[in-house]
């Protein structure tokens, strides 16, 4: 039998199925957007799907409940962890009024929820950069021992708030993780018109705190390089940025056509590597699922998906008159 | 009541509020040991602590993002831009981020942060330290914009600004700086943003106007009244959302109005008053409105004759009020 890799980095047999389960469900709720929006009936998606790995291993080595999290639109899974539901992204899905992110507001991706601490997110990409590093920057006024954690794809490692807050956050020691999803494309730019450096990890240097760079397709590794960068955080050794590497195994949202920037040949080959497949087969070769459980396992994210989705068909809209309300507070 | 200068009562609001609430902390670029380029903070860094008046990296996006984050979280921040001019690279964060966070989270979240910036020339600052930047964020829902004129306002405008629920932009006019002086009680007060206030009570002609120029108005208002002419003067104070209901209310007073601002013209402050008063009491009107607003040129020329050409004086708006009452 294989090592069980994650025990020698702290995770019980029951957390890394549970992590499958994340992983699974994160993949079920993009792939049944991706049908409901060919169908007509939602008019936008934008897609986890290859970085589930990366964002259930990482959301793994946070506290639910007291750690923050400034994620990007991609960040399906890692919002599963901290609590969303699939009903609560298919009312995001569907625009509907119930939508805890928005209420119907923002297209989906723009996660947000403060029973979560989830910070309410923007489109312009990496405005939520500086955003984590003021939480960070409360919580050590406050001398709580919370960690942030702020995501955002290779491409947004250009943007000036994300050289500003990686800047502010190395000076003043914060609790940050930075954690760059590097799926090779920006749109449908690839890394190497993105970046003259050999990683994005290896922007770090220039504000004094370490860089990670991690395979994104395995999330016990991922889990491994998150929770030595908490621990660092959470005991005054300040930020981490991390860049974990994978693939956008999709087009960039429902409303772009990547046959026009790469090969299939090339989405072909790295859909062998998909990390739902990969990490399923390790915990087959581990002896922690086999077929039957698969199947059980695949069975129950379906019915969550499903419930979700008609649930979000039939509940009601916003009332029209409703988007004259939450300009100022009252 | 003790006279006071505009940026003691600027320095005396920090201090006030940041004794009230432990959540208050400043942030900008000189803010600590310095006390600020205007010296607007001075003295605070030694009651408070560098914890809590923060010298930040040399990074406008930064110093108002962070702040962002900060007050999202339920803490009091005033992030200052040394300049206004130099806000242009946290308009990103103001505008997409600050302004929207309530609306786009369906009120989940807000965000209570002040961003305090001088504002406006006459002090040798050419092209990148005399820019009026309110016209580009005062058609910005989610946003307040606050330009007090005397220290009276500023001290209780700011105070209202640092407990406001939403995000606060607070121009300063760095010429009020030291210039303007007034009374200003010792006391805890606020005042109320988005109302505007009665400066002088007239009879002939209305003038509408904020900052410096609101000075030049009075000044001018009271040589007029030794030609026999009786000018109504209101201070805006708040330039988003306006005080609607004020400006009508002065317009239809006199029936004759002119509109006075430092920034330029078209597509300033008083395009929009103009348009309140189109809409709301053209038929009281006397005159067309009048506009007596800084050149439609980019920014303010260095060289001395060009810089005063670029101005507006107590003398330029004296005659602009002297040919509306005559219209």
């Amino acid at each position: 039998m294989t090592t069980k890799r994650h025990e020698q980095v702290g995770l019980t047999d029951a957390q890394v199925l549970d992590m499958y389960y994340y992983m699974l469900l994160a993949r079920k709720i993009d792939e049944r957007q991706w049908l409901l929006n060919r169908a007509g009936k939602v008019p936008f998606v934008i897609s986890c799907q290859g970085q589930e790995a990366a964002q259930v291993g990482a959301a793994f080595a946070l506290r639910k409940g007291k750690d923050y999290l400034c994620p990007y639109y991609r960040d399906l899974g890692v919002v599963l962890v901290f609590g969303q539901t699939a009903r609560d992204c298919m009312l995001s899905a569907f625009a509907k009024a119930e939508d805890p992110n928005s209420g119907g507001r923002q297209m989906p991706g723009h996660f947000g929820g403060k029973k979560w601490n989830i910070l309410t997110g923007s489109s312009p990409v990496t405005t939520q950069v500086p955003h984590a590093v003021g939480i960070a920057l409360a919580g050590k006024m406050q001398k709580k021992d919370f960690v942030v954690y702020t995501s955002f794809g290779e491409g947004s490692s250009n943007q000036g708030d994300f050289h500003e807050g990686a800047n502010f956050a190395g000076v003043h020691k914060l609790p940050v993780i930075f954690f760059c999803e590097n799926n090779k494309y920006a749109i449908s730019v690839p890394l190497k018109k993105q970046l003259a450096c050999e990683s994005v990890a290896d922007r770090a240097i220039g504000y004094g705190f370490p860089g990670v760079s991690v395979d994104g397709n395995d999330p016990i590794e991922v889990y491994r390089v998150m929770k030595e960068a908490v621990e660092r955080a959470r005991s005054g050794g300040g930020p981490t940025l991390i860049e974990a590497v994978m693939y956008r195994l999709v087009p960039h949202s429902s409303d772009d056509d990547d046959r026009t920037y790469r090969t299939r040949e090339e989405v072909e080959e790295a859909k062998k590597k998909d990390p739902i497949l990969l990490f399923g087969q390790y915990l087959k070769e581990v002896g922690l699922m086999d077929e039957n459980k698969e199947q059980d396992l695949l069975a129950r994210v379906q019915m969550e998906v499903d419930e979700a989705t008609e649930y979000a068909e039939n509940a009601p809209y916003p009332a029209p008159e409703s988007t004259l309300t939450h300009v100022y507070g009252e | 009541m003790a006279v006071i200068s505009f940026i003691d009562a600027i320095t005396m609001a920090m201090r006030e509020e940041m004794r009230r609430d432990p959540n208050v902390f400043i942030l900008g670029e000189d803010v600590g040991v310095r006390g600020g380029v205007f010296r607007a903070t001075v003295g605070l860094i030694e009651e408070f602590g560098e914890e809590r008046v923060i010298d930040t990296p040399l990074a406008e996006s930064a110093i108002v993002g962070v702040g962002i984050g900060a007050a999202a979280y339920g803490m009091r921040p005033i992030a200052e831009i040394q300049f206004a001019d130099f806000i242009m690279p946290a308009v990103n964060q103001i505008v997409s981020e600050a302004a929207k966070m309530r609306y786009r989270s369906n009120g989940d979240w807000f965000c209570p942060i002040t961003i305090r910036a001088p504002f406006g020339g006459g002090v040798h600052g050419a092209l990148y330290h005399s820019q009026s930047v309110e016209a580009l964020f005062t058609n910005v829902p989610g946003l307040k914009v606050v330009a007090p004129s005397t220290p009276y306002d500023a001290k209780g405008l700011l105070k209202a600004a640092i407990r406001d629920d939403d995000p606060v932009l607070f121009f300063e006019h760095k010429r009020c700086y030291r210039l303007i002086k007034g009374e200003v009680p010792e006391e805890d007060y606020v005042l109320p943003i988005g109302k505007a206030d009665v400066k002088r009570e007239g009879t002939d002609i209305t003038v509408i106007s904020y900052g410096l120029t609101l000075h030049f108005c009075l000044q001018a208002a009271e040589k007029l009244a030794e030609e026999g002419i009786s000018a109504h003067v209101l201070d805006l104070r708040t330039l988003y959302p306006l005080d609607k209901e004020a400006i009508a209310e002065a317009a239809a007073k006199t029936g004759k109005v002119l509109i006075v601002h430092e920034d330029n013209k078209e597509g300033g402050v008083g395009a929009e008053v103009a348009a309140v008063i189109a809409e709301q009491c053209l038929f009281d009107l006397d005159a067309p409105i009048k506009r007596l607003c800084g050149p439609d040129v980019p920014a303010m020329p260095y060289s001395p004759p060009m810089e005063k050409f670029f101005m507006l004086n107590p003398d330029k708006v004296l005659e602009a009020m002297r040919e509306l009452a005559h219209f």
